[in-house]
């Protein structure tokens, strides 16, 4: 990556990646995720692409659901409509405000078949009115993954995957690969009670970026870095 | 065709209603009256008081005066009409075009029906038996007008039913108030003899007009059916449907799919011009074998657009063999498209709303129809009650979210009982058990105490306390109940972010 590129190679890098769905960041288009974001390629969060996030227990799960909802704050546009769609729903629509998510702008789709999960995720992934979709999939094959990033590039539409519990944990066709889990809060000046939310957040894979870790807490309506954290572990791919 | 018409006659259409709603009454006689210029006039009469002797339109003192143990209930204005309605709205199911006869009687348009009943007496009878089941004193007449009709609904007892043509021997033995006449005119009638409608009935029209004015050879034409009268159904008729035959039987797939889409086209053009949308539709095919098969849709959303709806219909489910002759597509919610609506959301420049609510339909379809749902706030505090799923995609918040206390991203459908270590009475446990594993707490938040609404159910009040574990884990656990109380006891329902 370092090495002395000519302009036509630069060029075509950029092309591919504006091609897999990584678009050079326009004014206005960050996500609020502070130092993460520049773990993508162009520094950017790619809208127009599916991203995977890994949970295993019922506590790393609610703090997915917590990110997540942070996430499609900011994704959001100011009228935008998403689509929740899974099985036996925990998530709890109230609580998601807390994120800076109107829960009346989620249409959720509690379907009762796992066959017609993977289904109403991609049909929904092609709709080009709406923002974003999260998806609570446990399962996913890489050929399933292909079909959804392909859907995702098309419409433009942000694919988010919560994989609760998964069994398998094989390369899929995602943009990234994430895993949020709780950490201890910090009540401001010593004072009793819990914090602000606060995460791990790993991102494990990241398709021509940099995985990292971080720890960020949710206060005052946006995503904060923790000062004391760690820069986490960089490592070198793509 | 030749026309039919049936008149139905309600004589104690009120009082019925009322014994309906007050059994008891039976045996009493009973009449509804209303004031009029300071006196109370009676406007209907049970049975009972009608067989005493008592007449619409007497004062109620006089009736008093014949039946001393009258009861009376005062009358509301309207109430005919209203029970007229509803009658008509359930005559629909004998024939699509029903129309009211104030104040006592409906008027039926019966033409091509009775052969569904094998016979005109046995559609009659069917009529009148089911009527007379819910209660209501009736009795019909059925003739090629309605003005023949109507007369022997009132007036012979014997047949209901005239056959075709027969209207002049049918008319003439009736009284003349058979002919839906004004007082006056019947009056003059009665004062020159003319007691029976073949006592003039002869008498050229010329002449009656000149003795009796405009309204006597009229109503006459009319019971005649010289002259064509006029009947405002309740339900105005016009269908959302279309049929296209075949040819020859249509066995593939490729021809079921051209028959659809050329049903569609039409339908969705005529939605389109008069800007509405269909709800529901039918497509219906009839076999050969004299089978009818059929699918059905629902949108989510009024829809004109064909291309939607045509992916909406599952034609692998059609079972077409031996083969389908005639095609038909029936629209029979329909609704007018709101484009206004679309402003809401304000998705892609307004075609986003269509957009989603096709992308819902194509969910809906496949995976059940309960599997969409849109959540506003309900002015609860109790959590399982503080939100309201709404079907509409368009309704907003009428009160903002809570924001003020914490609530979980995820609630238990179930809260799930924990053993705890709460040494101090209203502090958080130091330690709880879920599902076989000790959380330590290190931090807490509460009590927030929520009441059970007493008015909708009865149990004992909760008190939450955020807690987080040693691990970072925060959790949303329950106290129900006191402290000390006899039935307290502890519950995890949510884990928060």
């Amino acid at each position: 990556m370092n090495g002395v590129q000519s302009p036509v190679v630069q060029q075509l890098r950029e092309d591919i990646l504006s091609l897999q769905g990584f678009t050079p960041p326009a004014p206005g288009s960050r996500v609020g995720l502070g130092p993460v974001e520049a773990a993508f390629p162009n520094g950017c969060f790619p809208r127009a692409a599916v991203h995977e996030f890994l949970s295993d227990t019922p506590e790393e799960s609610a703090a997915t659901s917590g990110f997540l909802a942070g996430l499609l704050g900011c994704l959001l546009p100011e009228r935008g409509m998403c689509l929740w769609i899974g099985r036996n729903r925990q998530v709890f629509p109230p609580g998601l405000t807390a994120f800076g998510l109107t829960p009346d702008r989620i249409l959720f789709i509690d379907l009762a078949r796992e066959a017609d999960l993977l289904w109403a995720i991609e049909e929904a992934l092609k709709c080009e009115a709406i923002s974003a979709v999260v998806g609570e999939v446990r399962e996913l094959g890489m050929t399933e993954s292909r079909r959804l990033q392909l859907a995702v590039e098309r419409s433009r539409v942000t694919g988010l995957l919560h994989r609760r519990n998964p069994r398998a944990r094989h390369a899929l066709a995602c943009a990234s690969r994430w895993r949020i889990s709780p950490l201890a809060s910090l009540p401001e000046d010593g004072l009793p009670g819990v914090g602000f939310p606060r995460w791990q957040v790993d991102l494990l894979k990241v398709r021509n970026g940099l995985p990292g870790s971080w720890q960020l807490e949710w206060a005052e309506g946006h995503f904060q870095p923790l000062a004391t954290a760690p820069r986490g572990r960089w490592l070198q791919t793509g | 065709m030749e026309k039919r018409f049936v008149s139905l006659w309600f004589p104690h259409l009120i009082t019925d209603w009322v014994l309906l709603q007050k059994p008891v009454l039976k045996a009493t006689p009973f009449v509804l009256a209303s004031p009029r210029h300071g006196r109370m006039i009676v406007s209907a009469t049970s049975a009972p008081a009608a067989a005493a002797g008592i007449e619409t339109g007497m004062v109620v003192a006089d009736a008093r005066v014949l039946f001393p143990q009258l009861a009376v209930f005062p009358d509301r204005e309207g109430r005919a009409g209203r029970l007229l309605t509803e009658l008509a709205a359930w005559c629909i199911r004998f024939t699509p075009v029903v129309a009211l006869d104030l104040p006592d009687g409906l008027l039926l348009d019966a033409s091509g029906c009775a052969h569904l009943w094998k016979g005109e007496l046995p559609y009659l009878h069917d009529l009148l038996l089911r009527l007379r089941q819910m209660g209501y004193h009736v009795r019909a007449g059925m003739a090629d007008t309605i003005g023949t009709a109507w007369a022997v609904a009132r007036f012979r007892s014997d047949d209901p039913v005239v056959p075709p043509g027969m209207m002049d021997e049918a008319l003439g033995p009736l009284p003349s108030a058979a002919l839906r006449l004004p007082p006056e005119v019947l009056e003059r009638l009665d004062k020159l003899g003319f007691y029976r409608i073949e006592s003039f009935l002869p008498i050229p029209a010329s002449v009656l007009r000149r003795r009796f004015g405009e309204v006597l050879p009229r109503q006459l034409s009319l019971a005649l059916g010289y002259r064509e009268e006029p009947l405002k159904p309740v339900r105005p008729l016009e269908p959302y449907f279309e049929r296209l035959p075949a040819p020859e039987p249509i066995l593939t797939a490729t021809g079921i799919e051209i028959a659809l889409h050329h049903l569609l086209e039409a339908l969705c053009t005529r939605l389109a011009r008069e800007g509405k949308g269909l709800r529901k539709a039918f497509f219906r095919g009839y076999r050969l074998d004299h089978e009818i098969v059929q699918l059905e849709i629902g949108t989510s959303r009024a829809s004109c657009h064909g291309e939607h709806l045509f992916r909406l219909f599952d034609i692998s489910k059609l079972a077409p063999e031996p083969g389908i002759e005639l095609f038909e597509l029936e629209a029979p919610v329909v609704e007018d498209l709101l484009p206004a609506q679309e402003a809401l959301w304000n998705l892609n420049g307004g075609k986003g709303m269509r957009e989603i609510a096709e992308l819902l339909d194509k969910l809906t379809g496949r995976a059940g129809a309960n599997i969409v749902h849109r959540y506003l706030p309900a002015e609860h505090y109790w959590p399982e009650r503080s939100v309201a799923a709404t079907d509409s995609l368009e309704d907003v918040p009428g009160t903002p979210w809570p924001v003020e206390r914490p609530r979980p991203v995820h609630l238990l459908a179930r809260p799930e009982t924990i053993q705890v270590t709460a040494p101090v009475p209203d502090y958080p446990p130091m330690l709880f058990r879920y599902r076989g594993e000790v959380h330590r707490v290190s931090k807490a938040d509460g009590p927030e105490r929520i009441e059970q609404e007493w008015w909708l159910e009865q149990s004992a009040h909760r008190d939450y306390y955020v807690v987080e574990d040693e691990r970072g884990a925060r959790y949303w656990i329950f106290r129900l109940g006191h402290y000390d109380g006899p039935h307290s006891e502890w519950f995890l329902h949510g884990f928060f972010a």
